[in-house]
């Protein structure tokens, strides 16, 4: 198994499907020649050709919506969003469109596209190049979200949702394109969406997150762990639908759950994760429920000093999950 | 003898009354479906009275076994020339279970059946633009000769939509026909509120595809300016942009009342256009059709339309819980 980064994770799943199903496409802005502003559809234009992998205008709406059309007719494209921040022109195509098709129609038609997008911030991206979009579409049935935490579940993850029947937001941590590297099998293998993962067990505080705060709440548990804290850790991989069952059995092992999201407080996938321990686990908690999550203000700012504050890392999650053990 | 209109377009007087007959039963389905909605049966219609010749003059220009339809909510004409039943828009108009479009989930005018191509479609706007876009995409990356037609109004003409739709498929040259049909109005709001430019077709130089303005009463006009897009598209020469320029007879949908914004004797001259009555004189007087032969097609017609009236008002509706059906992939 060889180790290999986040983004080098994309696209080799995208590579694989796309030799595996010829109706497999990717389009997008700057997905061709390029190969994406990140490089996540490097290589790609070279193998399968332009026809296969679109450099498209600058119209997102249009991305989402020619990628639906396609997939009405039975194409499995992969439409790119530059950055989560500039979804918000396609937001009526997956939202009164994708999500509605398979429902509207009566299950006569379907609609089996991915739409990825580089989310997150702590790299400097201000406003626009860094906020966390999931909440938006979250309570939109129809959709599924997912949101990767490391290579391993990306590869599997990608896969999936490639070949799902109904559209997938697949929504990639752009630092941890580079910053987060795991070991990958090369052979082709898929991990079921609406799964959650255990990424840690423990006994004393039960951490539920997803994305790059999966590996801020790993770095803390290491630590904590010298102190004789045990920490358990829930990756909820995808965050629409939610996995029920996965939250209510980690928040129920401890009795003490933080909840960590990169994304403002209120109204985020956390707070329905939240509605979910309350209404299920009420006689197993011993703490009151806790959220760490970015402030409630618009978006991260561009200074460093603002958007460490905006941020979470290690440290602040470190100090939440002791907080929740000296409870 | 000068050669008649339809005979230079390579129609034969079959095919015109064909088209006459789909032209008629659009009306009368949808005549009912207003007497329907006033008799407190159907919550909802919306109409394609005044459209009809644009509407079937387009349908009968593409290749009905192959090409893809992404119409709008008022192309009962365009649908039922694709294969939908007169019952089957019924079933739809009362919301029963039966009803293809969306076995009663959607309001009626939100066509779509696999079957027959007719792409299934919702209530904000020119949605429908992109996809008729990415569906000849589809086509083109498959080495597929079908085309795909799309519609919508004059005031949709404005939306993002239509432009980035129209944008991309000029770009890729795409086998698309973007279809405006100008009906004058966008509920209230006339089409001089509406454009900046003269015609919604002096947009096409914008999008590298050629742009046409046809008077959409006239059938044979649009079937005419249809087939040569059709033809073009075909040929791998991409997208082209038609505006029909036609009016609406009724109301903007069964909760609207016209009278708040427009004169009556604005809709009464409109109506001395009607295609139904300009299309069977222009039969009458080619000799295609005789006052015997109309009778017979309005006999047949209202058959239709009473038999699918009966049926879908007998049908049964959806059971409450299917309400929870096909949000995803049954497993």
């Amino acid at each position: 198994m060889a180790v290999i980064s986040y983004i080098d994770a994309v696209t080799m799943a995208i590579r694989e499907e796309m030799e595996r199903d010829p109706k497999v496409f990717v389009l997008g802005e700057d997905v061709g020649k390029k190969g994406g502003v990140f490089k996540a559809t490097q290589g790609l234009y070279e193998q399968f050709g332009e026809e296969r992998v679109i450099d498209t205008p600058l119209a997102e709406s249009a991305i989402a919506g020619v990628g639906i059309g396609a997939a009405m007719y039975g194409m499995r494209p992969i439409a790119e969003m530059q950055f989560a921040d500039f979804i918000m022109p396609a937001v009526n195509q997956i939202i009164s469109e994708a999500a509605k098709i398979r429902y509207r129609s009566n299950n006569d038609w379907s609609c089996p596209i991915v739409i990825r997008a580089p989310y997150g911030g702590g790299v400097h991206g201000a406003l626009y190049h860094s906020q966390s979009v999931e909440a938006v579409f979250a309570n939109q049935p129809g959709l599924k979200i997912v949101i990767p935490s490391t290579p391993y579940d990306v590869k599997g993850l990608l896969k999936a949702a490639i070949r799902d029947p109904d559209p997938v937001l697949f929504f990639e941590h752009k630092r941890a394109y580079r910053l987060i590297k795991g070991e990958v099998p090369t052979e082709d293998y898929t991990l079921p969406i609406g799964k959650a993962d255990v990424k840690r067990e423990g006994e004393d505080v039960t951490v539920i997150t997803y994305g790059l705060c999966v590996h801020f709440a790993l770095q803390a548990a290491e630590k904590l762990a010298g102190d004789g804290i045990s920490v358990h850790i829930l990756d909820l991989r995808t965050v629409y639908p939610l996995d029920q069952e996965a939250i209510i059995e980690a928040a129920s092992k401890t009795g003490k759950v933080l909840l960590v999201t990169e994304d403002t407080k209120e109204g985020s996938i956390m707070s329905e994760v939240s509605a979910i321990i309350a209404e299920h686990c009420l006689f197993e908690l011993d703490a009151p429920i806790k959220r760490l999550a970015g402030p409630d203000v618009p978006a991260m700012p561009y200074s460093p000093t603002m958007e460490k504050f905006f941020m979470i890392n290690p440290d602040k999650v470190e100090k939440a999950i002791r907080e929740l053990a000296e409870f | 003898m000068t050669e008649k209109r339809h005979e230079a377009l390579g129609l034969s007087d079959e095919k015109v009354l064909e088209m006459y007959e789909t032209m008629l039963l659009a009306r009368r389905i949808d005549e009912r479906m207003w007497l329907l909605n006033r008799a407190g049966k159907i919550p909802f219609v919306i109409s394609c009275q005044g459209q009809e010749a644009a509407q079937v003059g387009a349908a009968f220009a593409l290749d009905r076994e192959k090409d893809y339809v992404c119409p709008y909510y008022r192309d009962m004409g365009v649908v039922l020339a694709f294969g939908m039943t007169p019952k089957e828009l019924m079933l739809s108009g009362f919301a029963k279970a039966e009803d293809p479009n969306s076995g009663g989930r959607q309001m009626p005018g939100h066509f779509g059946q696999k079957k027959n191509r007719i792409v299934t479609g919702s209530s904000p706007v020119t949605t429908q633009v992109p996809h008729a876009v990415g569906i000849a995409l589809a086509g083109k990356m498959e080495k597929k000769d079908f085309i795909t037609y799309v519609s919508f109004g004059e005031g949709s003409s404005n939306q993002g939509d239509f432009h980035e739709g129209a944008n991309f498929a000029g770009v890729h040259k795409l086998p698309v026909i973007f279809m405006c049909e100008n009906n004058k109005y966008a509920i209230s709001v006339p089409v001089e509120k509406q454009l900046a430019c003269e015609k919604v077709s002096d947009r096409a130089i914008g999008y590298g595809m050629p742009g046409f303005t046809v008077n959409g009463n006239d059938p044979l006009e649009v079937y005419k300016v249809v087939k040569e897009a059709a033809d073009r598209a075909r040929r791998g020469e991409g997208p082209t942009l038609i505006e029909t320029v036609s009016y609406r007879l009724t109301p903007h949908s069964s909760d609207d009342d016209d009278r708040s914004y427009r004169a009556p004797d604005e809709v009464a001259e409109a109506k001395t256009q009607d295609p139904i009555i300009t299309f069977g004189a222009y039969l009458k007087e080619n000799g295609v059709m005789n006052d015997a032969l109309e009778k017979e097609i309005n006999d047949r017609v209202m058959k239709l339309v009473n038999e699918a009236t009966d049926y879908a008002e007998n049908a049964p509706y959806s059971a409450p819980e299917d309400a929870l059906k096909y949000v995803y992939a049954q497993r």
